[in-house]
C-alpha cells in the first residue's frame, strides 16, 4: 500500500495558535480553513478504516469526495460533526477543535448541517415541525420567526405547499429537499452531504441536485460525498478521491477528469463514467 | 386489479370500488355453509353453544336469586365508602364524562360509535330497574356532562384543545383528592373504607399512571451510557420480572415497614399500590424498551446533527415515536393489571373480589357463589372488553403501524 500523497497547506497549530479573536476573521477572509482534518485515523475494532486523512475546506468552497464503496467516505464525513469518533489526528471546525468535550461537539453541530442518504426526517412531525424543531429548541427562536424562516426555505427548495404534510406523504425527492431545508434552518456555516441522491429514483435526482447547485452558487460551504460527476464538474472547487481509508488524489475537477495522476483514480473514473 | 373490465381503463371515469351486498341468506351461505366442512363446523359449534348456553340461561333467568347482588350493589361498587360521601365519586365520574366528551369532539369528531358509547351506556345503566334513584339521576347527569363536553368541543374545537389537555393531566390528582378528601373542605375517607370496583379501578389506574413514567425512566436507564444507572435498571427489571405479583405484594406488605422509621405507618392500600407500581414499572420498562429499539439510529443521528442534546433528542424525537408504537401493548398491560388487582384480596384488601368473599361470608347469602361470581366476572369482562375496543379505535386514529 502506498502512502497518501495529498498535502494540506494548513497545520492545526496555525489555527489553534491564532488568538481566538482573530480566528473567526481569518476564517471569514479565507486565510484559514473552516474545516481542517489533520492525519485522522479511525479503527473499527482491528479494522483500520481511516488511515491518516488530511483535508481542508475554505469558506465558500464546494468540496466533493468520491471513491469506491467501503472506502470510508461516510465514516470520514461523519467524524466532522462527531457522529463518529476518531482515535488519532485532529479535526478543527470553524476554529473549534473537536474533542470529547460535549460543549465543543454541540457547538460544532450547531454550525454544521448534515443531509443523509436516507433523509432521516422525523416521521411523527409535519414538514414544518421537522424544520422548526431545532431552531426553536436549540437556537431558542420564537415560533413565529422559526416558521417564517421555514416557509422561506420551503419556497427555496420548491415545496412550499407541502408544509403541513407528514414526511410519509412525500416522494423521496421531496423528502430530501425537506431534509436540506431542515439543515439550512439552523443557518449553518457548513453543509455536509453524504450521498444525498443515491437513495433516489433517477427522475428525482435532478430536483435535489438543482437545489444543491443553487445552494453552492449562493456561497454556502459544502462538503459533499457523491458520485454525481455532473454536479462535481459544475460546482466543485476541489475533489478528493478516497480509496481504502486514504485520500489518494485531490485537485480541481478539470484536473481530476482530464488528467488524473493516480492509476486508482483513472480506473475508478473509467468505471463510473463508462 | 387483474380482473377489471377493459373499458374501465378507457372511459377515464373515476369509479367507486365495487361493494359486496348480501341478503341474509346469501350471507349465511357464504360465511357459514359454503363447503361441507364449514357446514359441519357451524353445526358442531351451534351444538356446543346450545349445551353450554341453555342451562346457563335457564339458570340466570329462572333459578338464580339476584337479590344478593341487588342488596349489596353499593358494597360491590364502592365498598364501605360512606354513603353520604358517594357523591364525590359521582363528581369524579362526571368530570371524566366531560373530559371524554371533549376528547370525542376534538379527536374523533366523526366517530358516531364513540358517541353511542358515551351517551347510550350511561342512559342504559340509568334505566336498570334495581338501582337507587340517586344513581339513576347521576347516570343521566353523566350523559349530560358527556354531551356538554361534546358541545363545547364542537363549538370551539381549537380553543378547547388546551383545556382538554389540562383536564387530562389534572384528572388524576383531582380524582385522588376527591376520593381521599382534602381536610377542611372534603371529609377525609380513610383508605380502609375504599373497596369494591372503586378500589379495583383506583389500584389499576394509579398503578398504570405512576408506573408509566417510572417505566420510561427505567427503559431509558437500561439504555444509558452511565454504568451505574444501566446496572441498577437491569437488575431491578430482571429481579421484578422474575417474581410473581403476589410475592411483590406480600413483600410490600411485610418488608416495606422494615425500611421505614417505626413512627411512620403506611396503610394497606398504599402499600399494595406501592407493590403494584413497583411491579408494573418493570413490565412497563420492557414494553417501552421494545418501542425504543424499533427506532432507527438515523433518527438519533439526524437529531444530533441538528444540534439537539441528548435530552431534547429523547424527549422530542425518540420517545414520541416509541410511545406511539407501544400504545397497544400499554393498553394490554392496563387490562391485565385491571384483572390482576384481584390479587390484593390475598393481602386482605376488599377489592371487587374481596368484597365478593366478604358478602358470601354473611350467613344470609350462603350458597350464592354462582350469582356473585357471575356478576363480578361480568363486570371484569365488560370493562376489559370496552378497554380493548377503545384501544383498537385509538390505534386506528393514531395510525399506529403506519409510518
Ligand atoms: N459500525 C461499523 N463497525 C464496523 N465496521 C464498519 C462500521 N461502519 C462501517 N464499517 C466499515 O467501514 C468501511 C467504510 O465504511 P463507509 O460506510 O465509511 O464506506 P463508504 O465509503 O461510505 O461506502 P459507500 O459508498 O458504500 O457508502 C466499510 O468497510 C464498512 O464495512
Ligand atoms: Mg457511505
Amino acid at each position: 500500500m502506498r502512502e497518501a500523497v495529498v498535502k494540506v497547506k494548513t497545520t492545526p497549530e496555525q489555527i489553534l495558535g491564532t488568538p481566538e479573536e482573530h480566528r473567526a476573521d481569518a476564517i471569514e477572509k479565507g486565510k484559514l480553513p473552516i474545516v481542517l482534518a489533520h492525519e485522522v485515523h479511525k479503527w473499527y475494532g482491528n479494522f483500520h478504516v481511516l488511515r491518516g486523512v488530511s483535508l481542508e475546506v475554505f469558506k465558500g468552497e464546494v468540496v466533493v469526495i468520491f471513491g469506491p464503496s467501503g472506502s470510508g467516505k461516510s465514516t470520514f464525513i461523519r467524524t466532522i460533526n462527531r457522529l463518529e469518533e476518531y482515535q488519532k489526528g485532529k479535526i478543527i471546525v470553524d476554529g473549534t477543535e473537536l474533542s470529547r468535550d460535549i460543549r465543543n461537539i454541540e457547538k460544532i453541530r450547531m454550525e454544521t448541517g448534515m443531509v443523509f442518504q436516507q433523509f432521516n426526517l422525523f416521521p411523527h412531525l409535519t414538514v414544518l415541525q421537522n424544520i422548526t424543531l431545532a431552531p426553536i429548541q436549540v437556537r431558542k427562536w420564537p415560533k413565529d420567526k422559526a416558521e417564517e424562516v421555514a416557509m422561506q426555505l420551503l419556497k427555496r427548495v420548491g415545496i412550499p405547499d407541502q408544509a403541513n404534510k407528514f414526511p410519509g406523504q412525500l416522494s423521496g425527492g421531496q423528502q430530501q429537499r425537506v431534509a436540506i431545508a431542515r439543515a439550512l434552518a439552523m443557518q449553518p456555516k457548513i453543509m455536509l452531504f453524504d450521498e444525498p441522491t443515491s437513495a433516489l429514483d433517477p427522475e428525482m435526482i435532478k430536483e435535489v441536485l438543482d437545489v444543491m447547485v443553487e445552494l453552492a452558487e449562493s456561497g454556502m460551504t459544502m462538503l459533499v460525498v457523491t458520485h454525481e460527476m455532473g454536479f462535481a464538474r459544475a460546482v466543485a472547487d476541489r475533489m478528493y478521491f478516497f480509496d481504502q481509508g486514504q485520500i489518494v488524489e485531490s485537485g480541481p475537477p478539470e484536473q481530476i477528469f482530464t488528467n488524473p495522476q493516480e492509476d486508482r483514480t483513472k480506473l475508478f473514473l473509467s468505471q463510473i463514467l463508462h | 386489479m387483474m380482473n377489471r373490465e377493459p373499458e374501465q381503463y378507457t372511459t377515464g371515469e373515476v369509479l367507486a370500488p365495487p361493494t359486496e351486498r348480501y341478503t341474509v341468506l346469501g350471507w349465511l351461505k357464504k360465511n357459514l355453509f359454503s363447503t361441507w366442512y364449514y357446514t359441519l363446523l357451524t353445526l358442531v359449534t351451534i351444538y356446543i353453544l346450545y349445551i353450554v348456553l341453555k342451562p346457563t340461561l335457564i339458570w340466570a333467568f329462572t333459578q338464580a336469586q339476584w337479590q344478593v347482588v341487588v342488596v349489596n350493589l353499593r358494597l360491590f361498587m364502592v365498598g364501605q365508602y360512606p354513603a353520604d360521601q358517594v357523591f364525590r365519586i359521582w363528581i369524579a365520574l362526571h368530570l371524566l364524562a366531560l373530559t371524554a366528551g371533549l376528547a370525542w369532539a376534538i379527536w374523533l369528531p366523526r366517530s358516531r360509535r364513540t358517541g353511542a358509547f358515551l351517551l347510550l351506556i350511561p342512559l342504559a345503566l340509568a334505566a336498570l330497574p334495581f338501582i337507587s334513584s340517586f344513581s339513576r339521576i347521576n347516570w343521566i347527569l353523566f350523559a349530560v356532562f358527556a354531551l356538554a363536553g361534546w358541545g363545547l368541543g364542537t363549538w370551539k374545537p381549537q380553543a378547547m384543545r388546551r383545556p382538554l389537555l389540562a383536564l387530562l393531566l389534572a384528572y388524576f390528582p383531582i380524582l385522588i383528592l376527591l376520593i381521599l378528601g382534602v381536610q377542611p373542605i372534603l371529609k377525609i375517607v380513610k383508605t380502609n373504607l375504599w373497596g369494591g370496583l372503586l378500589l379495583t379501578m383506583l389500584l389499576a389506574v394509579v398503578g398504570i399512571a405512576v408506573s408509566f413514567p417510572l417505566g420510561i425512566l427505567l427503559a431509558l436507564g437500561r439504555k444509558s451510557e452511565l454504568p451505574i444507572v444501566k446496572f441498577f435498571s437491569i437488575i431491578y427489571i430482571e429481579f421484578i420480572r422474575g417474581v410473581p405479583l403476589v410475592t411483590v405484594l406480600f413483600m410490600a406488605e411485610l418488608m416495606l415497614p422494615l425500611f421505614l422509621p417505626p413512627q411512620i405507618v403506611i396503610d394497606n392500600v398504599i402499600r399494595a399500590m406501592a407493590g403494584i407500581i413497583l411491579f408494573e414499572a418493570a413490565y412497563m420498562a420492557e414494553n417501552v424498551r421494545g418501542g425504543l429499539q424499533a427506532i432507527p439510529t438515523g433518527q438519533y443521528e439526524a437529531a444530533w446533527a441538528l444540534g439537539l442534546n441528548g435530552f431534547q433528542t429523547t424527549f422530542f424525537i425518540i420517545l414520541p415515536q416509541a410511545l406511539r408504537n407501544v400504545i397497544p401493548v400499554l393498553v394490554n398491560q392496563f387490562i391485565s393489571l385491571f384483572k390482576d388487582t384481584t390479587l390484593v384480596a390475598i393481602v386482605g384488601l376488599l377489592d371487587l373480589l374481596g368484597i365478593a368473599s366478604a358478602v358470601l361470608a354473611q350467613p344470609e347469602f350462603l350458597g350464592k357463589q354462582r350469582e356473585v361470581y357471575v356478576f363480578i366476572a361480568l363486570i371484569y369482562w365488560v370493562f376489559s372488553y370496552a378497554m380493548s375496543y377503545a384501544s383498537r379505535r385509538l390505534e386506528v386514529a393514531l395510525g399506529v403501524g403506519e409510518r
